[in-house]
């Protein structure tokens, strides 16, 4: 209960409030007395809390498996640091910041978020986070809406599934449309058909995910660029690995003005898919419709530096139903997270974290491709994760794989019916040549076995 | 929060601090990009700096030492829930087979996940009087949206699509409106009664064929019990329209009545209030949205199914005996909210929780959570103006309206004395109809002498008012920094760091 | 303190100045002054047309945002757009410098439903 109350305490204070019973305290109209006993798990002492969360985690199997997953949550090396800084209970049982004076720190550390997150991706400001980097692609996009009073969005096919899904129920609530374009066979968004459907003018804008789900970098052409422009639509650009920030000419090299995305990779823990720590940022004419929190740099009565929430006029607890956003708790301790995960790294460091992401993933990529009847799906410049034809039901051959301990990559099939036989395999500095040579001699085994039968 | 003396002047930022090529050794040196992309695709510099290990360690426990957090103090922010985050839900969390666990593993893999999962669910579910809740939203204002959404899917599929009004109190959170007009509803701000509760006379003069939602919270932030409640949810199911219940203020009623026996469709739970996950500064929170059994099949997906196991029937506890997958396939559903299946870390807090109270234990909480805000409200009641003076539940309002007219000090003085003297300050000038607000909710975790010490310090302030209220108004004086200038910051926004420019 | 002679009011504490076909609107002392420091204003677009009592744009103080109406029908002409970067001047010369934008106006006859400087500030006292 972890209530400090003794026996003493409570008749004492009940004395104080003209109160008999604690009952009589919390009494309810009738009819709403709790007609049934409560099905709820029992009480633990907390050393068999361990235990039973002991039985939950062996059941967890696949977190020890030789992984390729990625997808959006991605595996990187988690220096001890981090939770050693995070943890502190000063940040982990903070409030938002409302009182500046006793949240300095605080302040100070999501002020250097929202400035990591403006050099990595060249945009002029970004917020101090929110959810995920779905529902970043989400508010970028109702930026756009308020932006240019356009009620239409275009989303290229090579954005996250889950990411588009996410837009689509925040669209169906804003009554707004969402039309896709394709990808070409070369595994990046179709240019052609983008420079076609913006030229209509209808659009509040166009995003784009770079590298996308298959991995590929895919960008703006220059002359796409001008047609975006020209067409006065507003070019969101989406990550969903942001260690790709690190090493890819940046968003705003091509034209993006909205960057959405995701920053679990800067340290933050896969868990089984949260809390992340999503971000946005944008050049400067976007300032008043970006959501969210905003830490400004002022000064005090003495004029010494002081930070401070600021713009709050933007904000839900304020313009109510006219706010930007609804968004109220954000994803401050993830953002946090990332801060500190990008402070220790430094540019080294993540120049040497992109460096080896490139390299083991091509290792993979010659491993599992040398393979007879396996293939790369596409031709594209990659960064740490790939399609690959298996040349088998993708579904069947994963499940080979986990049966020897290997999670071999994310089934394509499960969200584009035409590459059903395509896996999406990711690696990462964490990957080792063991675990790639497991996997091109596992798959070596499932395939052959299949083409025996 | 007392600072140390000795170090109340400002860290610069962490860009001014490195030098390129001091480097920590985290990997092995990588080869140059170019090696793997060609040059055209990359980015031509990556101005960041290198730091030290320890100087990046100094750096921020320097931070965290200028933030106040329950660790280190008393925290009556109303409305916030700021109890003991207990250390047993963290180290839960960490454990590597949830820490390591990656969203894309098969399901038959992830067997321990989704039973975190399903038995948070079935609890909540159980102690709130819902059908079903799922976990997917990321917070209290995503699962307000999620539940709007449902409303207006709902209504949708019904061919009711003139129902386009929701109706939310004056004092209920900000977040209400902004998540109604997320979702293209009209809002109808209802003015409360004397009583400071939702008046069942206005209530009855705004139903109609329009209304979609009527959005309380009970109790409302003013701490007061919606005596009314089950006359409310009738006459809004009259009209045809939902019931939604803003789960901010749960801790005043967890396991003693249930939102579902009072007539509510729809409902969110803020666990990272009600159940002790730790706020970290301003989220991840964590906020499973509820609903009546006409509800469920238009949850966000996906959702957590069991089903029994073959040859499950000898274990002890029911959910071991159920196998677990993640379902996708909802064609009513409203869709997914986010990125993956939900802020799974929390949950396994949460659920650490419930575990360490069980259903008995849960309701001596909100027992006792009410307990310490009358005890709070009567004895402050003693030198400040309480506007509602009856029983409150876990929160209760206070007025300095008075005060201010007698001495020119207002709730913003009150609030800065109580951060020179070691407290936070309480939620401040809301509800917006209460003039000159403090908003204070104790929460059941504080000791009788933190309350008393609280209550102590909160008479000395108002005495000063009447002496010298010149000190209160240049408070705070014992922090690392004094008011912030927050037109400055709000007319000449500085969001980033910049470097300065080369001298020349 | 005394309202300008020579313009009108509206009871949403905003002032006009009728020069020809041309309107030029602002807040009042009195608005500004119960707003506090004003941090933003979001001004109707060039060519708009908003009818009187409609709302025009939106005024940011550090902790509140209030609508802005426009006590005259009409097309808008101008903006002033050193407020973007200077929105001080609102509260430091409401009637000059911190003018908000100018019309074209639709119907001169709307001014029978504005306050004199005299009753505006009756009103305002209220």
């Amino acid at each position: 209960m972890y209530a400090p109350h003794t026996p003493r305490d409570i008749a004492q204070m009940l004395a104080a409030v003209g109160v008999g019973s604690l009952e009589e305290l919390l009494r309810v109209p009738d009819g709403l007395a709790l007609k049934e006993s409560l099905d709820v798990v029992p009480a633990l002492p907390e050393y068999l809390i361990g235990r039973r969360f002991d039985h939950f985690a062996k059941k967890n199997a696949g977190s020890g498996y030789r992984s390729f997953l990625g997808a959006g949550a991605y595996r990187h090396y988690v220096p001890p640091a981090i939770p050693a800084l995070a943890m502190r209970g000063e940040f982990l049982t903070a409030y938002t910041p409302y009182q500046a004076e006793v949240s300095q720190g605080y302040l100070q550390a999501i002020y250097e978020w929202q400035t990591y997150i403006c050099l990595l991706t060249r945009m002029d400001i970004s917020n101090a986070s929110v959810y995920d980097g779905a529902t970043a692609l989400a508010e970028g996009a109702i930026m756009a809406f308020n932006a240019t009073g356009r009620r239409k969005i275009l989303v290229s096919r090579a954005v996250h599934p889950n990411y588009r899904a996410v837009l689509k129920t925040y669209c169906d609530g804003l009554d707004v449309e969402i039309d896709e374009i394709g990808y070409t066979a070369g595994g990046v968004t179709d240019l052609a058909e983008l420079e076609e459907a913006v030229a209509r003018k209808e659009y509040a804008a166009v995003a784009l995910q770079s590298p996308n789900f298959f991995g590929n970098v895919d960008v703006l052409s220059s002359a796409a660029s001008d047609a975006v422009r020209d067409s006065e639509t507003i070019a969101i650009a989406v990550v969903a690995e942001a260690l790709a920030l690190t090493a890819l000419a940046t968003p705003a090299s091509w034209g993006a003005a909205i960057v959405v995305g995701e920053a679990q990779s800067f340290g933050v823990a896969v868990a089984y898919g949260g809390p992340y720590a999503g971000f946005i940022a944008s050049t400067q004419e976007h300032l008043r419709r970006i959501p969210g929190r905003l830490v400004g740099k002022s000064v005090d009565g003495a004029g010494r530096t002081a930070y401070v929430l600021t713009l709050q006029a933007r904000e839900q607890h304020i313009r109510r139903e006219r706010a930007t956003s609804n968004i109220c708790t954000n994803q401050a301790h993830c953002a946090l997270i990332a801060t500190i995960y990008l402070a220790l790294m430094g540019k080294t460091g993540l120049r040497d974290a992109a460096a080896l992401n490139l390299e083991r993933s091509r290792e993979l990529a010659t491993a599992v491709s040398s393979v007879d009847g396996v293939a790369l799906k596409f031709p594209a410049p990659f960064f740490n994760e790939f399609a690959v034809d298996v040349g088998a039901n993708a579904a069947d051959v994963l499940m080979q794989l986990e049966k020897r301990g290997i999670l071999g990559g994310v089934d394509l099939g499960r969200f584009y019916p035409e590459l059903r036989t395509c896996v999406l395999m990711t690696a990462t500095e964490l990957t080792t040549t063991g675990d790639i040579d497991a996997l091109a001699s596992a798959l070596n085994e499932v395939v052959h076995v299949r083409a025996g039968v | 929060m007392s600072a140390p003396a000795f170090d109340r002047t400002a860290s610069p930022p962490i860009f001014e601090l490195g030098q390129e090529g001091r480097a920590n050794r985290y990997l092995e040196p990588g080869k140059p990009l170019d090696r793997f992309l060609p040059a055209s695709l990359l980015r031509d510099d990556l101005p960041l700096p290198d730091n030290s290990e320890l100087d990046v360690v100094r750096h921020y426990t320097k931070l965290s030492q200028r933030t106040f957090g329950i660790d280190l103090g008393f925290y009556p922010l109303g409305s916030c829930t700021m109890k003991y985050n207990p250390r047993v839900n963290d180290a839960m969390a960490a454990k590597p087979e949830f820490a390591e666990l990656h969203p894309y593993t098969p399901d038959g893999l992830a067997q321990g996940a989704l039973q975190v999962m399903y038995e948070l669910e079935r609890s909540l579910s159980s102690l709130f009087g819902m059908a079903a809740f799922s976990l997917n939203p990321a917070a209290g204002a995503h699962a307000e949206l999620a539940a709007l959404l449902i409303a207006k899917r709902y209504f949708k599929d019904r061919g009711e699509t003139g129902r386009d009004k929701v109706i939310v109190p004056d004092t209920a959170h900000g977040t209400n409106p902004a998540s109604a007009a997320m979702c293209g509803f009209k809002v109808i701000s209802l003015p409360s009664d004397e009583r400071g509760r939702v008046s069942v006379a206005e209530l009855a003069k705004v139903l109609g064929p329009d209304t979609a939602v009527c959005m309380m919270t009970n109790p409302n932030t003013l701490g007061l019990f919606e005596d009314h409640i089950q006359e409310i949810t009738a006459a809004v199911h009259a009209a045809g329209g939902l019931m939604y219940y803003d789960g901010a203020n749960a801790n005043a009623l967890m396991g003693n009545a249930r939102p579902g026996d009072m007539g509510f469709d729809l409902m969110h739970l803020n666990t990272h209030k009600t159940f002790t996950i730790p706020h970290g500064g301003g989220g991840a929170g964590h906020g499973p949205v509820g609903v009546a059994a006409h509800l469920v099949e238009y949850l966000p997906t996906p959702v957590v199914v069991a089903t029994p196991k073959a040859n499950g029937e000898s274990a002890a506890s029911p959910s071991d005996r159920m196998s677990f997958r993640l379902d996708f396939d909802r064609p009513k559903s409203i869709g997914p909210m986010r990125s993956f299946w939900s802020n799974f870390a929390h949950a396994v807090r949460a659920l650490a929780y419930v575990y360490a109270n069980g259903a008995d234990g849960l309701k001596r909480v909100s027992q006792l959570a009410v307990l310490n805000a009358n005890y709070l409200r009567v004895r402050i009641a003693e030198f400040l103006e309480t506007p509602y003076p009856e029983i409150c539940r876990h929160e209760f309002v206070v007025s300095a309206q008075s005060l201010k007219k007698a001495t020119g000090v207002r709730a913003l003085d009150l609030a800065k004395a109580l951060l020179d003297r070691g407290f936070m300050a309480p939620t401040m000038y809301f509800p917006l109809i209460v003039p000159e607000c403090l908003m204070i909710e104790p929460t059941e975790t504080e000791s009788k002498e933190t309350l008393d010490s609280f209550v102590e310090a909160l008479r000395a302030i108002v005495a000063t008012a009447k002496s010298n209220p010149q000190e209160l108004f240049d408070a705070p004086v014992n922090t690392v920094v004094g008011r912030v200038d927050e037109t400055r910051a709000a007319r000449q926004p500085d969001l980033r760091w910049t470097p300065a420019p080369e001298k020349g | 303190m005394a309202q300008p002679e020579n313009l009108l009011y509206s009871k949403e504490h905003e002032w006009v100045k009728i020069d020809g076909d041309t309107a030029t609107i602002g807040i009042t002392e009195h608005a500004q002054n119960s707003l506090g420091d004003i941090v933003y204003v979001e001004l109707p677009k060039v060519g708009a047309k908003i009818d009187q009592f409609g709302t025009a744009g939106v005024i940011e103080s550090v902790k509140a945002v209030s609508d802005l109406f426009t006590p005259i029908s009409g097309e808008v002409l101008e903006i002033n757009g050193a407020l973007a970067d200077d929105p001080a001047a609102v509260n430091k010369e409401p009637y000059d410098g911190g003018w908000l934008f100018k019309l074209r106006v639709s119907n001169p006859a709307e001014t029978a439903k504005l306050l004199g400087a005299a009753d505006y500030e009756k009103f305002a006292a209220e």
